[in-house]
Formats: C-alpha cells, sequence, structure tokens
C-alpha cells in the first residue's frame, strides 16, 4: 500500500502491445539456410568448379546490394539475407562450369535490375534469381546451355577448364576434357558408365532418351547432369513450409497441375510426350516450384491466387517444353507469372466477411438453427415454441423509448 | 457444452493465436479494494453525450447517489463511487489523452461506504414489463463493461420494427492477460444467469445462449450448474431456455461478429447489427453486474479490473470503484521497478490504450490494467519498419477477409478514398491481427485508424 510507485519514464505506443515471433530477419536467414544447404549439395555432386561458382556469383549479388544500399538507392541493407538468397539460388541454376565472370556478372544483375531497380526488398515485380539467369541466358547462350557431368571422380582435384575463362573471352570448348574424364572413368572400371553433357531434358526433347526416375529424384548416382537432387529440394521445402516460410500452396499446385498437363499429353502420345514424373522431376520444375516460384514479393498474397499462380506455371512450363524450341520452360514460365501477378491478385480478392456471398455461405456450419422456433436440442418439448413467440411478439407501445423523468 | 464442439474445426475462419498469458490472474479470486482519497468521475465514460452533473462543488454526496443525468437516449447517468464531498467540477485528464470534464469527489475518511438503493426489482414479478428493466437498466448507468462503452439500455430496448428471439452473452474474453470476465463468470454465475433473464425479458427473446472460449472450463462447468439451478423456474414462468456453449480459444472470438459466427455460423452483413438476425451480443461481465444490481436497486459505482502484466508484484482481479485513479491502484499492487521504463495499458494488450499520465481514472470500460517492463514491450529492432515483402500472413489473419497488405499501401499513398470503397476499410474493427503478425513490423491496424479518422473528418467537413 505504501510503496511509492517510482515511474520514471512512461512509453506510449498504439496497440497493440504485443508482436507476433515471425520477422523478415527470421523467414529470409530459414531461407538462405536451406539454399545453404542445397549448395553444399551442389558443390558435392560437382566439386571444386561448383564451388567457385557459387561465390563468384553470390559474392556478384552481395556487392552489388552493398554498394545500392551504401548509395541509398534502397532502404534494406545486407542483414536482411535476401541478397545472400538471390546470389544462391541463381549459382544453383547455372551450369557448374560457368565461367567465374560471367556468374559475377549474372550476379551483379540480378539484384541491381531484378531488385534495385524496383526499389529493393519487396518491391521487385519479378525472382531476382530468374532475371539474372535470363540475363545470362540471354548474353552467354553457349556458356549457359554448357552443362558438365556430375560425380566426376576427380571433380575436388580439378577444375573445369571454362571455368576459369578470361573475362570478355568465350569459354574454351569442353570436348578434349570431356574425353579424358571418360578416359579416367574407363581405367577405374566403370566404362559402361557413358557420360553426357546434355541434361536429361535436352537428351528427351532431341533424342527421346528418358533418364530413369530414381537418378532424376535423388541426383547422386549418376553421371547425367540433373542439378541439385529434387528429393534434397523437397526435403528442405518441406521444412520451409513447416515454418510458414513458404506458402505451400505455390509448390503444390505447381507440381500437380504440369503433372496432369504432362498426364494428359502423355495418354495423348506417350511417344512423343515424356511421363508426368519425369516432367515433374526433371529440369529444374522442382527447384523452381519450391524455391523461385515461392518468392514472397512476387508472388500473389491470396490463397486462390497462390494457387491460380501455381497453376500457371505448372500449366506454361509443360507448354514451352514440349511446344517450343526450349528444351527447359520453367525459367520463363514464372517470370511469366511473376508478371500477372497484380492481375491475379485483381481477381482472387478475399471475399469481405458479410458482403455478397451466398446462403450457403451465411448457414455453414451452423450448430443452432436461426429460426426462433428453435429452442434446445436437448429438450425440445420444455417450452411450446410458438405460445413464447406469440407471448413476447413486442406491443408496439411496449418498444417506445422509456421517458426519463425529469428531476 | 456440445459433443459438436469437438468436431468443429474452426470457429470462424483465419484469427490469430497471440499467447494467453492468463495463468497469473486466471485462479486468483476476486478481491476489493480499498477506497483512494480522491476519486475522478469523468462525465463521459461511454459512447453518446456526456453527462449533466446535477451535484455543486462542496456538497456532501452518498455512495451511490446520482452525480449526474443523462443527456439523451445514448448518454447514461452516473453515480458517486464513494461517500465524500464534491471538491471540483473541472477538466481532468483521461485514457485517451484528452482532458475531459469530470467529477472530482474527496473521499471521506471513517465513512462506513454504504450503498444507497433505489427500488428493486424482482425477476419473478409477474407484473414487471420490458420497458421497467430498460429503465432500471438505465437508472443504473450500466454500459459495456468490455470496453466498448456502449449503452447497456439502448442495447437491450429493442426498435419497434425489430424483433429479438436470442441473447447471446459473449463470455469469450479473447484478449491475452484479462482475467475480469473469466472470474465474474466463475464467481457471480447465479447473478450472470440472473442478468440475462433480465436482458431475455427486456428484449422478449426466447432463448440465451452464453459462449465460452475452451480455455476457462471452470467457467463453463460453473455457468452450467447455475443453469440448472434456475431451470424449473424458467419452465414454470415459460421464460424460454439458457445454454453455455464452448467456443475454440482464438482472437479476436470476442468480437460479435466472430462470435455469432462461432456459434451459429452466421456472417451479420457489412454495416448491420446482430439484431438484423433477431439477435442481441451482451458481454457476461455486463449482465452479471445488470444482475447483481437490479434485485437491489443499485448503481454501477464498481466494477471487476484485472491487474496484471510481468510488472505487476502482486497481480489479480480486483472491485475497484470507478473514478479510482490508475496511480492507487499501482501503488495498491505494487511495481517491479527495475528497469527505468514502463508500459502502462488500460485494456488488454491487444486493443487497449497505452496512458501517458498514471493519474488517468478507470473507468466503467476499463477491463484490466496491464504494466509492461522494458523486456516485455515490443524490442527497438522489432519496431524497425521493412518494406512490406507480400508474405500474405496478413491476408490470411484477417478475420474479416480484408487485403491489409493492399490497404496498407493505399494508406501510404495516401489514397483512402479508394480504401473505403473498393478495400472495404469500415469494416475492419482493428483487432490488430495483421500488425500483430507482420514480418515486416509495418503499423498496418494503426495506419487504417488514422485513415478512418481522415475520411471521418473528411464527410464531416463536406457536409
Amino acid at each position: 500500500m505504501n510503496n511509492k510507485t517510482t515511474l520514471n519514464l512512461v512509453e506510449i505506443r498504439p496497440s497493440p502491445h504485443i508482436k507476433g515471433p515471425r520477422s523478415v530477419e527470421n523467414i529470409m536467414r530459414r531461407v538462405m539456410y536451406m539454399c545453404i544447404i542445397l549448395a553444399i549439395c551442389f558443390v558435392l555432386q560437382y566439386g571444386m568448379s561448383a564451388l567457385l561458382s557459387i561465390i563468384f556469383v553470390t559474392g556478384g549479388s552481395l556487392l552489388t546490394e552493398y554498394y545500392l544500399c551504401k548509395t541509398k538507392t534502397q532502404s534494406s541493407g545486407l542483414h536482411d539475407y535476401s541478397a545472400a538468397i538471390t546470389g544462391l539460388l541463381l549459382a544453383l541454376t547455372l551450369p557448374p562450369g560457368f565461367p567465374l565472370w560471367m556468374g559475377f556478372v549474372a550476379g551483379a544483375v540480378a539484384i541491381a535490375l531484378g531488385k534495385g531497380l524496383f526499389g529493393g526488398l519487396g518491391y521487385n515485380v519479378f525472382n531476382p534469381a530468374l532475371i539474372g539467369r535470363a540475363f545470362a541466358q540471354a548474353a552467354f547462350p553457349t556458356a549457359i546451355s554448357t552443362y558438365t557431368p556430375s560425380m566426376l571422380p576427380n571433380r575436388f582435384l580439378e577444375i573445369i577448364p571454362s571455368t576459369l575463362t578470361l573475362p570478355m573471352m568465350a569459354p574454351p570448348s569442353l570436348k578434349t576434357w570431356l574425353e579424358a574424364q571418360q578416359q579416367t572413368l574407363t581405367n577405374l572400371g566403370n566404362g559402361l558408365d557413358a557420360i553426357t553433357s546434355a541434361t536429361p531434358l535436352v537428351l528427351w526433347k532431341f533424342d527421346f532418351i528418358a533418364t530413369p526416375y530414381f537418378d532424376l529424384f535423388t541426383g547422386l548416382y549418376t553421371h547425367a547432369m540433373i542439378g541439385v537432387s529434387p528429393l534434397l529440394v523437397i526435403l528442405c521445402g518441406l521444412y520451409l513450409a513447416s515454418q510458414r516460410c513458404l506458402n505451400w500452396k505455390i509448390p503444390v499446385s505447381i507440381i500437380l497441375s504440369a503433372a496432369c498437363l504432362a498426364w494428359a499429353l502423355h495418354s495423348y502420345d506417350p511417344s512423343r510426350f515424356a511421363t508426368p514424373c519425369f516432367t515433374v522431376l526433371s529440369g529444374g520444375l522442382i527447384l523452381g516450384a519450391v524455391f523461385m516460384a515461392t518468392d514472397m514479393a512476387s508472388s500473389p498474397t491470396t490463397p486462390l491466387g497462390m494457387w491460380l499462380y501455381g497453376i500457371l506455371i505448372g500449366f506454361l512450363t509443360v507448354m514451352i517444353r514440349n511446344f517450343s524450341g526450349l528444351p527447359e520452360g520453367v525459367m520463363y514460365a514464372i517470370l511469366f507469372a511473376n508478371a500477372a501477378t497484380p492481375l491475379i491478385e485483381k481477381i482472387s480478392q478475399r471475399r469481405v466477411f458479410g458482403t455478397g456471398g451466398s446462403d450457403k455461405h451465411m448457414r455453414k456450419g451452423a450448430t443452432y438453427p436461426l429460426h426462433p422456433g428453435y429452442i434446445s436440442r436437448e429438450e425440445h418439448s420444455a417450452v411450446t415454441p410458438e405460445k413464447v413467440i406469440m407471448k413476447h411478439k413486442p406491443k408496439p407501445e411496449d418498444r417506445r423509448k422509456p421517458q426519463r423523468e425529469e428531476q | 457444452m456440445s459433443f459438436l464442439t469437438y468436431f468443429r474445426s474452426e470457429a470462424f475462419s483465419r484469427g490469430s493465436h497471440p499467447p494467453p498469458n492468463k495463468s497469473r490472474t486466471e485462479s486468483l479470486p476476486i478481491h476489493r479494494m480499498p477506497f483512494c482519497d480522491k476519486i475522478v468521475v469523468p462525465l463521459s465514460q461511454h459512447i453518446g453525450k456526456e453527462s449533466k452533473p446535477i451535484v455543486k462543488v462542496g456538497e456532501f454526496v452518498q455512495r451511490g447517489q446520482l452525480i449526474a443525468s443523462a443527456d439523451g437516449w445514448l448518454s447514461v447517468p452516473q453515480h458517486a463511487p464513494v461517500t465524500g464531498s464534491i471538491e471540483a467540477i473541472e477538466l481532468y485528464p483521461s485514457a485517451r489523452g484528452v482532458w475531459q470534464k469530470s467529477i472530482i469527489i474527496k473521499t471521506q475518511g471513517g465513512s462506513s461506504q454504504t450503498k444507497i438503493s433505489g427500488t428493486p426489482l424482482n425477476i419473478n414479478d409477474k407484473k414487471l414489463t420490458e420497458s421497467d428493466i430498460v429503465q432500471a437498466i438505465w437508472d443504473t448507468g450500466m454500459v459495456g463493461l468490455g470496453g466498448a462503452t456502449f449503452p447497456a439500455h439502448a442495447k437491450l430496448s429493442v426498435p419497434k420494427q425489430a424483433q429479438v428471439h436470442t441473447i447471446v452473452v459473449n463470455g469469450c474474453e479473447c484478449e491475452p492477460y484479462l482475467t475480469c470476465d473469466h472470474r465474474a463468470m466463475l464467481e457471480y454465475a447465479d447473478d450472470l444467469i440472473r442478468g440475462i433473464r433480465f436482458a431475455m425479458k427486456a428484449t422478449g427473446a426466447i432463448r440465451a445462449i452464453i459462449g465460452i472460449e475452451d480455455n476457462k472450463e471452470d467457467a463453463v462447468q460453473a455457468v452450467e450448474a447455475a443453469i440448472e439451478k434456475v431451470a424449473e423456474e424458467l419452465k414454470a414462468n415459460e421464460e424460454g431456455s439458457i445454454h453455455c456453449e464452448m467456443v475454440p480459444t482464438k482472437y479476436p472470438q470476442g468480437s460479435e461478429k466472430m462470435l455469432l459466427m462461432a456459434l451459429f455460423g452466421v456472417e451479420i452483413q457489412s454495416g448491420a447489427l446482430p439484431i438484423s438476425l433477431g439477435m442481441v451480443v451482451n458481454n457476461a461481465g455486463t449482465l452479471a453486474a445488470i444482475g447483481q444490481l437490479l434485485p437491489k436497486g443499485e448503481s454501477l459505482v464498481e466494477r471487476i479490473v484485472t491487474v496484471t502484466g510481468p510488472g505487476v508484484k502482486k497481480p489479480g482481479n480486483y472491485i475497484v470503484p470507478i473514478g479510482t485513479p490508475v496511480r492507487f491502484i499501482l501503488e495498491y499492487v505494487g511495481l517491479n521497478d527495475d528497469y527505468p521504463s514502463h508500459q502502462i495499458i488500460l485494456g488488454g494488450p491487444m486493443m487497449g490504450q497505452a496512458i501517458a499520465s498514471i493519474d488517468v481514472p478507470i473507468t466503467k470500460g476499463t477491463s484490466g490494467v496491464l504494466v509492461f517492463r522494458q523486456p516485455d514491450m515490443i524490442e527497438a529492432d522489432r519496431r524497425k519498419i521493412y518494406p512490406c515483402i507480400k508474405c500474405g500472413e496478413c491476408v490470411d489473419t484477417c478475420p474479416m477477409g480484408l487485403n491489409p497488405s493492399a490497404l496498407g499501401m493505399l494508406a501510404v499513398s495516401q489514397e483512402y478514398e479508394t480504401m473505403a470503397e473498393k478495400y472495404h476499410l469500415a469494416d475492419c474493427f482493428e483487432c490488430g491481427c495483421c500488425t500483430y503478425v507482420c514480418p515486416s513490423n509495418i503499423p498496418l491496424v494503426q495506419q487504417f485508424r488514422v485513415s478512418k479518422q481522415i475520411l471521418r473528418e473528411r464527410a464531416a467537413s463536406s457536409k
């Protein structure tokens, strides 16, 4: 009672006075950890060249972001991890033997054109990593389509010759290096494993050779050019979805719609169109669906919008793969859907509580019927409802406001 | 309690689950707090015009005596919360920050503090008419004790054209920390049922449903036991039936729209009141107070306040005379002053008001006093605002189905008319869920409050 209050400072702030546990850093840090896991897997598959490529691409992104923040072109800084995620994801989509200087330029362009141009974190219309890749595809078409086989025996001892190309120079041809690698394999007794520098998608597109599903799924037991293991990507995606760092609706709708369309096409002409399983597992579909399409800033916010967006990506991917000159279509499908996002959001706004809606909406999950005749579930016969209603029916004179006596 | 509640997955779509933090006070019985030397009764403790004082400075008033009369239908009378003399009628700081005209009473030391009572109403009186009850409720000065402070008599008097068949009793108390309604339902269950019967008689309703969140099972049991006691009487008088229902715990369940969605699965049309569906929603604390006051003919001079928060040494649920300054309450419960700065909130943490001066009095709508120390407040780094990353969390959580992300961007670009016309700004009831979940720390609900105020001012100036 007599403990005097010694309040030195009272802070006032508008409500709410408590805050949920999530923050931008939190989400971005988790996504970055998952990207690092994928990068480690990528390095294990492709060796030293992949490591160098990741370092240079991510370095390009981080330096550009640092410069843009320094010159105050954009508000956020390096500490929100978004530039690191962009760099890592971009590196994962590039071939492991991609010349380092090209990788650096692609990383810088991804941040400058993909994010800085629009105003930084949250304002980007397109996924920055895919902008970087689209730039690389346009600027260095030969280098970006030169793949090297994975799981080569001496991948940690030597570097793919094209990696160390001097700036502004075209990468050397990998023909002799590939022959040497084949020779090494034969010497080791694995001569049956013919290595190829073509991706499974290219093999299917031009030669109709299907890679076994298990190899496609794990990416660890074959010399085929598969990229990051879809199995690992799915595991990382499950973790992120459980932490609500990405919305599960987007990858699920992409994979389902791609599989459905591929199934329809495959049942129409099995010799020309790949099976749904191959379609989903090959190329960058899983990586794109889990890590690229779910970029929050460039995907819709409404639940219905997310389904539409995912379906659009899955549909476009299969269409581009099967009916265009390109073997892979995930990148363009996602970029196109990013562009369509404002439109999708416009048509997919949630129904506001208490507006529109049918009778069905209004009665969804009703526990009690609304009509006044209903008294109780337990004692139906307790009171005769009609009688009570008639008795309590408002009389006009009783409904007037009670007049207060003046004092 | 219905078997079906266990199978109903969602009470209403979306909403959030802030940590309830109720464990410190939910098991503490209601205690009476001593009288403060100085009591400040603001004349505007309710929606509507402020009451007209009918006492003069220097006059002696007894506890429960009428000191200000109602001015118009949406206004309520005020009564003296203590026996003492009127010290002044002047402007005094209020929780909203503005200074309000208040009656300041100096408590008489050594007084027995007995209440004056008027004509008692007996619930079993056959001759009791609807207008009698409404008038009696008006005379008590009762307002919605949950915080909205809408005059209770106005809510319970049914307009000519309408017919009410159901009284819905809101016992959700979804705000974290607050336990005053929970304790009231537990300890004053009989009064609550009596209050419900008064409300049913006043409106002509034939059933009442008490909605209680499933984290208050003891309250459900207490209320069901109280219903059991009067079951025979209800049957004999043909008064209809009273039920108790459990609803899943979720914020903001205590909003009447959300509660009706949880109980009946109905949506109130945008802009309409529950009376359009033949229902009237009342706070459990309000009805318990009505059931307590009317049979004795007393008036509303005190209320139950939860005083809690990490900064409080002796948290609890207290009966506090209306007009007690917050300073007195904080001195009574003791503060943990190991940190230099505090935040004192009247109401709950999601929708309550932080006060700038601890001299402001407790009013009829104050359900809690919350004290946060430095580490309990939102940390400085959680107040750094990032750009919207369009994660969609706010869209997922908004109980009204609005798009807070889009609304926030429109508010920044000052397109208030678009917000109102295309994005249903008027439907936002400022529950604060969007700000609570926003990872970018954007003050969304704060922006909406400002936008609404600007729109209101524009509408007023264009008239």
